[in-house]
């Protein structure tokens, strides 16, 4: 009796301070959706002062930021597209094949992930100044593919791992050609892994700010812009758009999720 | 939680050898798949690294352009002008990975062993935050640690704050601005790691007598190390060279590597100085990221 009230309590202790760490990571996005009702008395949208509607009406009055979320996407779109082509690529070479350097081909992968982002930035930066090319829209396009790729290798690779190359065998055996195979067996198989590695490139791409910083020149994606605006005083605009974003991918998820528990439920029921 | 899940068993040592032959009957790199993703590595790390460098030991100005000298005091110069910044880095690092390690598994513990049915919304939380923006985040962090703000009121009131104590532009809200960044970055591994465990071995443990703190020390931690290497890297890496935190929470005071970087960089345009810091961070983090893992590793082997 004790032994099983002691362990209940135990079973809730932990679960109740997961609970309580996973408050501390809402904390702030709590505090960025109120601010956007916010009706700041100044310039600074840092004490409440009144709500209101305003900043959700109009987000894009506010000059220049519905630009650089634009800008943002673009950039996004774009770097996600050829890193997880160039990624996708990489992983089935290296997951499938063994050859003379692999190792070092691992390496050279896993190298920009142990980086921190000011030196690559820093680095970049460096080779754009030597080789004379001014910095703007497709240098950030650059860098963003460079620091996202080794991050969809490791998601590609994480999914095909845990393949059964079984039914690739068995694909051949039915008179299937490499082609076919790979169309109707591999790519479906792998598909899941190739989707979240381009979810994650365009998350980290659409989100990066350090690495961008270095080689923006005077492009202002969306980060650049809450940036600048940190120095002159942020509008609850920002919080408008940080807050959308937010609801925008939780309704991705729970999409995604509803579609999924459909699909079981329609193969087991 | 006494049923015995069927698991897929790990593939034996014979079924992994002819795996290999299945798949790996070639030596020569399939280069169609290689080539363009390690061109563009090479291309825009490999170059960019050895050009910072190079940039590292060259002296010059924008004006008269620069030249390799191998002045390697721009380096001693370096360390001791921005010293404190180095030191000041790797210990706010160090600090908010040892913070996240502590309370972040107990959060993957939970949803790979507690949270039953709320697993998967556990893992959807923990990963949500990160759709609003990372520095709008941060920012939100300031108006919570203002000065009139309810959790320096509170703390005030306990008495673990002064009377005119605050924690906004203090290290201490630097280091709580990195452990809640890269949190996520160390639940998400600990829990792969984590939910990977058989839960027969613990079943196996508690037939044996073993204490739950026992059974945790004995199996479910040494089977988590993997994790937490992986988490401790994924949060200690960003930190060591993240200026938002303390361009937003902290003071000039509490100033870290990367807000030199990228002022020496952008600011005062001062490449080799900036080129030399950057190295420097670059060395020290895969020094430091090396022997750990060499160090962890040895210690799995005992």
């Amino acid at each position: 009796m004790i032994a099983r009230a002691v362990r209940a309590a135990r079973k809730h202790l932990v679960l109740a301070f997961g609970v309580l760490v996973l408050l501390y990571l809402f904390l702030p996005v709590f505090v960025v959706v109120a601010f956007s009702f916010n009706d700041p008395a100044g310039r600074f949208n840092f004490s409440w002062s009144g709500f209101t509607l305003d900043s959700w009406r109009d987000p894009c009055s506010v000059p220049g930021m519905c630009d650089s979320v634009l800008l943002s996407l673009q950039i996004g779109v774009i770097a996600t597209l050829i890193a997880t082509l160039l990624g996708t690529l990489l992983a089935f070479g290296l997951v499938r094949h063994s050859f003379r350097g692999r190792a070092g081909t691992s390496l050279l992968v896993f190298l920009p992930m142990a980086t921190p982002e000011v030196v690559m930035g820093a680095s970049l930066l460096t080779l754009f100044i030597n080789a004379g090319v001014a910095t703007g829209f497709w240098t950030i396009v650059i860098a963003h593919i460079l620091f996202t790729v080794s991050f969809v290798v490791v998601t590609v690779k994480a999914r095909l791992a845990g393949f059964d190359s079984r039914l690739e065998e068995a694909a051949m055996d039915l008179y299937a050609d490499e082609w076919q195979t790979f169309r109707r067996i591999t790519l479906p198989l792998a598909a899941p892994g190739i989707f979240a590695g381009a979810l994650l490139a365009f998350a980290l791409s659409f989100d990066d700010f350090i690495i961008t910083n270095f080689n923006s020149g005077n492009t202002i994606t969306f980060p650049m812009y809450v940036w600048g605006a940190a120095q002159r005083g942020v509008p609850p605009e920002v919080n408008v758009i940080g807050t959308a974003m937010f609801l925008l991918a939780l309704l991705l998820v729970g999409g995604a999720e509803v579609v999924r528990k459909a699909r079981a439920g329609a193969t087991t029921g | 939680m006494t049923a015995v899940l069927p698991r897929e068993a790990p593939p034996t040592e014979l079924e992994a050898e002819q795996e290999e032959e299945v798949h790996a009957p070639r030596r020569r790199p399939p280069w169609l798949l290689l080539l363009p993703g390690l061109l563009w590595l090479a291309l825009f790390f490999l170059v960019p690294m050895i050009t910072l460098a190079s940039m590292s030991l060259q002296t010059g100005s924008l004006q008269t352009g620069y030249a390799l000298t191998w002045t390697w005091s721009t380096y001693t110069d370096a360390w001791a002008t921005y010293g404190d910044q180095l030191v000041r880095s790797f210990l706010y690092a160090g600090s908010a990975t040892v913070l996240a390690l502590i309370i972040g598994y107990p959060l993957a513990y939970a949803i790979a062993f507690k949270a039953g049915r709320w697993r998967n919304l556990m893992l959807v939380l923990v990963i949500a935050p990160f759709f609003t923006s990372f520095l709008i985040r941060t920012l939100a962090w300031k108006i919570v640690l203002a000065d009139q703000g309810w959790v320096v009121s509170a703390l005030q009131w306990i008495g673990l704050l002064g009377e005119n104590g605050r924690l906004l532009a203090t290290p201490a809200a630097v280091v709580l601005g990195l452990t809640y960044n890269f949190l996520p970055f160390m639940v998400l591994p600990l829990y792969a790691s984590l939910e990977k465990i058989d839960p027969r071995l613990l079943e196996a443990a508690t037939d044996l007598y073993a204490t739950p703190a026992r059974a945790f020390w004995a199996v479910t931690w040494p089977l988590s190390i993997p994790g937490v290497v992986a988490g401790t890297l994924l949060t200690f890496i960003p930190a060591a060279g993240d200026y938002v935190n303390v361009q937003f929470l902290g003071n000039p005071g509490s100033q870290m590597i990367g807000n030199v970087i990228q002022s020496r960089f952008l600011t005062v345009l001062d490449y080799p100085v900036a080129a030399a810091l950057s190295i420097t961070v670059m060395v020290t983090v895969l020094v430091l990221v090396l022997s750990y893992v060499r160090r962890v590793g040895a210690k799995e082997l005992l």
